[in-house]
C-alpha cells in the first residue's frame, strides 16, 4: 500500500474533526474523499499533506511513518503534491516558472524540458510566458495540476479541485484530469462534495461523515450496496420504505417480496426467537428499482415529475400514502394525479433496522 | 490557528506563588513595540491636557486662543466645503460624463498633489500681492484699483482647496466609477432625470467615500504648517512653533498641541467611521459604461472648468516657479545647495528604508499571528498620519529630553545625547509616515494567502528560500511603492524637520521656509522646483496604477 491511514484522529480544542479514520490506497489508484461540507475531508487531506498534526493513530507513506501524535514529517519533506482549491499559483511568476518551481537540483535544460512536457500534457503548450492572472479559471487549474505533478510526487492531493469552475467545464475537466493522472501513473486523493465528480474520477471512494469514513468502496457498491443509512442517503437518490424481513433471503414490503441472492441479516433482533416485531426493517428503493409498466396491476399516483431530457423522475404516491421514486424514459409522459402501473426490479436488497425514534 | 499569547496566574499555594507566564512571541513583541512608538507621543501630548498649566492658559486665553480658534474654525469649514464641492464636481465630470479632454483631465487633475501646499501658497502671494506682477500690470493699464488682498482668510482657504481637492477627487471618482451606471439607470427608469439622479442616488451612494476624502483633506489642513506660515495666518501649528522657538516655552507648545490633537482625533474618528461604512456601499464591478455625453455649451463649460482648476492648481504655479528659479539659478545655486540636496536625500532615503522595514515587520507579524490583538496593534501603530508634525515634534521631544536628563543625571553621558540628533528626527518621521508605508505593503501581503505558502512547501520550498523565492518577490511592488511615497513625503515635510533637526542641518524644505519667511519668493522657487519634481513621482505612480 502506498498510503495507509490507521485510526487517525484529530481534534481542535474540544471538537474532534477526525475520528478513527482508516483507509489505504495502492499505488496508481485514485481515491476520493466524498462528503458534505464540515465532514472533515479537507482536514484529512491536510493531515496527509503534513500541514496539520494528528492527535491519534498514524499515517504511513510508502511504508514509512510520516504522522503520529507528536510526530510529523514536514510537508516539504514528504514529496506529496497538492492542488489547492484556489490554485494558489504564484502571482509573480509566469506559467513556466510556476510549473518549474518545485524542480530542484536540475539543470536549466532538464527543467525546461520537464516544464514543456507537462504543459503539453495539460494542453497548455505555448502558454509558458503568460502570467496566472491572464489565464481563465480552467487554465489556472491546469497550471496548478502541472505544477504539482512536475516533481513526480509519490502522491498527489487535490482539494475540491473543480469547485471554482462552471458545471460544464467541471465535468469535462474531471475526466481529462483522470486521464492525465492515469497517463502519468500518479496516485492521487481528491476531496470533493460532488458525487458525480467522485464517481467520474475515483477508483475508490470514501464517504465521510462526522470525521469518519462511513464506507470505503467502489462507486458501484456505494450506490447499490450502501453499508449504512448515511451512505444510502448521501449517495444517489432513493427512498426508505418500511418492510419486514421474512428470512435471510427475503424481505417483504407493500409492493411485494424482495429476493436477495446473497443472504443478509438486516435487523440484529430478528433471529432471536422468531419475534416478528424485531424483524421490522426499512428498505432502500432507488429510482431505477421501480419500473413503469402499463401492464402491471400495481398502481401509484403521480405526485411530482421532473423532466430531465432522456427520462423523467416521477415521485409516486402509493395507496398506503408512502412515496417512491421512479426513473422512466421520457416518452412515458404522464400527468400529475394520474395513476400509473409500476413493478419492482430490485437486484440488490438493501435494508436497515428500523429506528423508531428517527420517525418524524 | 495560532493562539493569542495568554498569561495565566495559578491560585497561590500556601506560602508561595506559582506564577505561570507565557511570553508572547518575537513577532508580537516587535509589533507592540512599534505601536508604543506611536502611542508615546500621543499620550504625552494628551496628558498635558490633563495637567493644565493655568498660568500659560490665562496668557493664551488673554492673547491668542480666541484668534487661533476662529482662524482654525473658518479654515476647516472653508477648506472642507471647498474640497468637497471642487473634488466631487470634478470627479463626477470625469467619471460619468464625456466632454472634450475628459481622458487627459482625469489624470491631470491629480497633478496638484505634486506641489506642496506651501509652494502653491507662496506662488499665489508672489503673483497676486500688491507689488506682484498682476496687480502692478493692472495699475499700469487701468490706474489705481482696489483688489481684495490675497493675504487674507479667503486667500489661505483658496490655496489650500486648490492643493488638497485631489484627495476628494481621487476617492470620489473611484466611488462613482465603482458604483456603476446601473444605479443611475435604475433611477432613470423610475422617472428621475440624470441631474436629479445624481443628487438622489449617486451622491448619497458615494457619501462615505466623499466624507472620507474630506476628512483626509481636513487632517492635512489641521496638520499644515507651511501654508499658514507663508500667509501669516495664525493657527495651532504656527502657534506651537512660535511657542517653541520664540518663547522657548515647551510647556506652552505642549498645551497648544494637546488642544490641537483633540480636534485631530475627532476628525480621525469621523474618518474611521466612514471607512467601516465603505464596505457596505461598495457594490458592482468596475465597468466601462456609456457616459453621459455633454454637448455644446455644456461640454465647453465642463472643459473650461477643468482647465481653470488645473491652471490655477498646477500649470500657473509651475510656470511661475520655473520663471523665478531661472532668475536666481546663477547667483543662488552654489555649494550650499549640495548640502541641502544631500540632507534632503539622505533623510528621505533613510526614512523610506526605515519606514518600509518597520511596516514590513508590522505587516508580517500580523500575518504570523492573525487575530484581533495584532490587527489593533497595526491600527494604533499607523495613526501617526493623522498627527500634525508640530504636535508630533513636541510629543517626541518631551520624552526624549526626559531620557537625556536621566542619562546625564546617572552620569552615562556628559551632555544631552538624543536631543537634536538625527535619530530622533528619523523616529518622528517614522511615526508620522508609517501608515503611508504600511498600506501598500499590507495590500500586497493579502496576495500571499495561506495556500500560497502551503503550495510552496508541498513543492519542497520552505524557510528562508520561501521568503526569498515567494514572499519578497510578491511584496516587491508594495515595498517600492511604500519607500517612494515615504521618500517624497519626507522631502516635503516641514514642521518636524524645522523643530527636530540638528543645528545647521538644512534641507530643501527648510530653505523654502527660510526664503519665504523673508518674502524672497524667487529664491524660494529654486528648492521648490526640486520638491515638485520629487512630488511628481507618486502622482505618476498613482496615475499608472489607476490606468491599469
Amino acid at each position: 500500500m502506498l498510503l495507509e491511514l490507521k485510526h487517525v484522529s484529530q481534534s481542535y480544542a474540544a471538537r474532534s474533526v477526525l475520528r478513527d479514520l482508516s483507509f489505504a490506497l495502492k499505488a496508481g489508484d485514485i481515491g476520493c474523499l466524498l462528503g458534505p461540507s464540515g465532514c472533515g475531508k479537507t482536514t484529512a487531506l491536510r493531515a496527509i499533506a503534513g500541514f496539520e498534526p494528528i492527535t491519534g493513530g498514524e499515517i504511513m507513506l510508502n511504508g514509512e511513518r510520516v504522522s503520529a501524535p507528536g510526530f510529523i514529517v514536514p510537508a516539504e519533506k514528504r514529496r506529496i503534491g497538492m492542488v489547492f482549491q484556489d490554485y494558489a499559483l504564484f502571482p509573480h511568476l509566469n506559467v513556466a516558472a510556476n510549473v518549474g518551481f518545485g524542480l530542484h537540483g536540475q539543470s536549466r535544460i532538464e527543467r525546461n524540458k520537464r516544464v514543456e512536457e507537462l504543459l503539453q500534457t495539460v494542453g497548455l503548450e505555448g502558454s509558458g510566458q503568460a502570467y496566472p492572472h491572464e489565464l481563465s479559471g480552467g487554465q489556472q487549474q491546469r497550471v496548478a495540476l502541472a505544477r504539482a505533478l512536475a516533481p513526480c510526487p509519490s502522491l498527489l492531493l487535490m482539494d475540491e479541485p473543480f469547485s471554482n469552475l462552471d458545471v460544464e467545464l467541471r465535468e469535462r475537466l474531471s475526466l481529462e484530469v483522470r486521464d492525465i493522472l492515469k497517463q502519468q501513473g500518479a496516485t492521487a486523493i481528491i476531496v470533493t462534495h460532488d458525487q458525480h465528480e467522485a464517481f467520474a474520477m475515483g477508483d475508490m471512494i470514501g464517504v465521510m461523515h462526522e470525521g469518519k469514513i462511513q464506507q470505503w468502496d467502489k462507486a458501484y457498491n456505494l450506490y447499490h450496496l450502501p453499508e449504512n443509512r448515511f451512505v444510502a442517503d448521501f449517495v444517489g437518490k432513493g427512498i426508505l420504505l418500511p418492510g419486514k424481513q421474512l428470512n435471510a433471503n427475503q424481505v417483504e414490503i407493500e409492493l411485494g417480496t424482495l429476493h436477495s441472492k446473497t443472504p443478509g441479516v438486516y435487523s440484529a433482533d430478528c433471529n432471536e426467537g422468531g419475534n416478528k416485531k424485531g424483524c421490522e426493517v426499512e428498505v432502500l428503493l432507488r429510482p431505477d428499482d421501480i419500473i413503469h409498466d402499463d401492464a402491471s396491476s400495481l398502481l401509484a399516483q403521480v405526485e411530482h415529475k421532473a423532466f430531465r431530457g432522456a427520462d423523467i423522475l416521477y415521485t409516486l404516491r402509493l395507496p398506503s400514502g408512502n412515496r417512491v421514486l421512479s426513473l422512466v424514459p421520457s416518452h412515458h409522459n404522464h400527468a400529475i394525479g394520474e395513476w400509473i402501473g409500476i413493478r419492482l426490479e430490485v437486484d440488490h436488497v438493501v435494508a436497515f433496522p428500523l429506528i423508531k425514534s428517527a420517525a418524524p | 490557528m495560532q493562539q493569542l499569547p495568554t498569561s495565566t496566574v495559578k491560585a497561590p499555594i500556601v506560602g508561595a506563588f506559582t506564577f505561570k507566564f507565557r511570553l508572547p512571541s518575537g513577532w508580537v513583541l516587535a509589533a507592540l513595540l512599534i505601536a508604543m512608538l506611536t502611542l508615546v507621543p500621543v499620550v504625552v501630548v494628551l496628558s498635558s491636557l490633563l495637567t493644565p498649566e493655568w498660568e500659560i492658559w490665562t496668557h493664551l486665553i488673554e492673547y491668542q486662543l480666541l484668534q487661533l480658534l476662529t482662524n482654525t474654525f473658518w479654515l476647516v469649514l472653508g477648506v472642507g466645503l471647498g474640497v468637497a464641492i471642487l473634488g466631487v464636481s470634478l470627479a463626477w465630470l470625469t467619471a460619468v460624463c464625456e466632454f472634450p479632454g475628459r481622458k487627459q483631465f482625469s489624470w491631470a487633475l491629480l497633478l496638484p498633489l505634486a506641489i506642496p501646499a506651501y509652494v502653491t501658497a507662496f506662488v499665489a502671494i508672489g503673483l497676486l500681492d500688491f507689488i506682484g506682477p498682476i496687480q502692478t500690470l493692472a495699475r499700469e493699464w487701468w490706474g489705481p484699483i482696489e483688489f481684495p488682498s490675497i493675504r487674507s482668510r479667503g486667500g489661505v482657504i483658496a490655496v489650500m482647496v486648490l492643493a488638497l481637492y485631489p484627495y476628494v477627487y481621487l476617492i470620489a471618482r473611484n466611488a462613482f466609477l465603482t458604483q456603476g451606471k446601473h444605479a443611475l439607470e435604475v433611477a432613470q427608469s423610475l422617472g428621475l432625470s440624470s441631474t436629479v439622479g445624481f443628487f438622489r442616488v449617486a451622491l448619497p451612494m458615494a457619501r462615505p467615500w466623499i466624507v472620507g476624502g474630506v476628512m483626509l483633506a481636513l487632517m492635512e489642513t489641521l496638520a499644515d504648517f507651511g501654508t499658514v506660515a507663508v500667509f501669516n495666518y495664525d493657527t495651532f501649528t504656527t502657534a506651537i512653533y512660535k511657542a517653541w522657538f520664540s518663547l522657548f516655552s515647551l510647556q506652552a507648545a505642549s498645551q497648544l498641541a494637546s488642544l490641537l490633537i483633540v480636534f485631530v482625533l475627532v476628525v480621525l474618528l469621523a474618518e474611521q467611521q466612514t471607512r467601516t461604512r465603505m464596505h457596505y456601499t461598495q457594490t458592482g464591478k468596475h465597468s466601462i459604461q456609456a457616459r453621459i455625453l455633454l454637448t455644446g455649451a455644456q461640454a465647453w463649460l465642463a472643459t473650461g472648468f477643468c482647465l481653470v482648476v488645473l491652471a490655477l492648481g498646477f500649470i500657473i504655479p509651475i510656470i511661475q516657479l520655473l520663471l523665478w528659479a531661472s532668475e536666481v539659478v546663477e547667483q543662488d545655486l552654489d555649494v550650499r545647495y549640495l548640502d541641502f540636496f544631500w540632507h534632503s536625500l539622505a533623510l528621505a532615503a533613510f526614512a523610506a528604508l526605515l519606514s518600509g522595514a518597520v511596516a514590513l515587520l508590522l505587516s508580517y507579524s500580523a500575518r504570523q499571528h492573525p487575530g484581533l490583538l495584532l490587527r489593533m496593534t497595526a491600527r494604533i501603530a499607523t495613526i501617526g498620519y493623522a498627527l500634525p508634525g508640530a504636535v508630533l515634534a513636541v510629543g517626541i521631544f518631551i520624552p526624549v529630553a526626559w531620557l537625556d536628563n536621566r542619562f546625564v543625571a546617572v552620569g552615562w553621558v556628559q551632555s544631552p545625547l538624543l536631543q537634536g540628533s538625527l535619530a530622533v528626527m528619523l523616529l518622528a518621521y517614522l511615526v508620522r509616515f508609517l501608515a503611508v508605508a504600511h498600506s501598500p505593503i499590507e495590500s500586497q501581503m493579502h496576495r500571499i494567502t495561506c495556500s500560497v505558502d502551503e503550495a510552496a512547501r508541498s513543492l519542497g520550498v520552505s524557510g528562508v528560500s520561501l521568503i526569498t523565492r515567494v514572499h519578497l518577490p510578491i511584496l516587491r511592488g508594495g515595498l517600492l511603492t511604500a519607500a517612494a511615497l515615504v521618500f517624497v513625503d519626507v522631502m516635503k515635510e516641514m514642521p518636524i524637520t524645522l523643530m527636530t533637526r540638528p543645528f545647521g542641518w538644512d534641507t530643501l524644505a527648510v530653505r523654502v521656509f527660510e526664503m519665504t519667511s523673508g518674502g524672497e519668493w524667487n529664491r524660494a522657487a529654486l528648492p521648490a522646483v526640486a520638491l515638485v519634481l520629487a512630488g511628481l513621482v507618486p502622482v505618476v505612480m498613482l496615475t499608472k496604477y489607476r490606468s491599469k
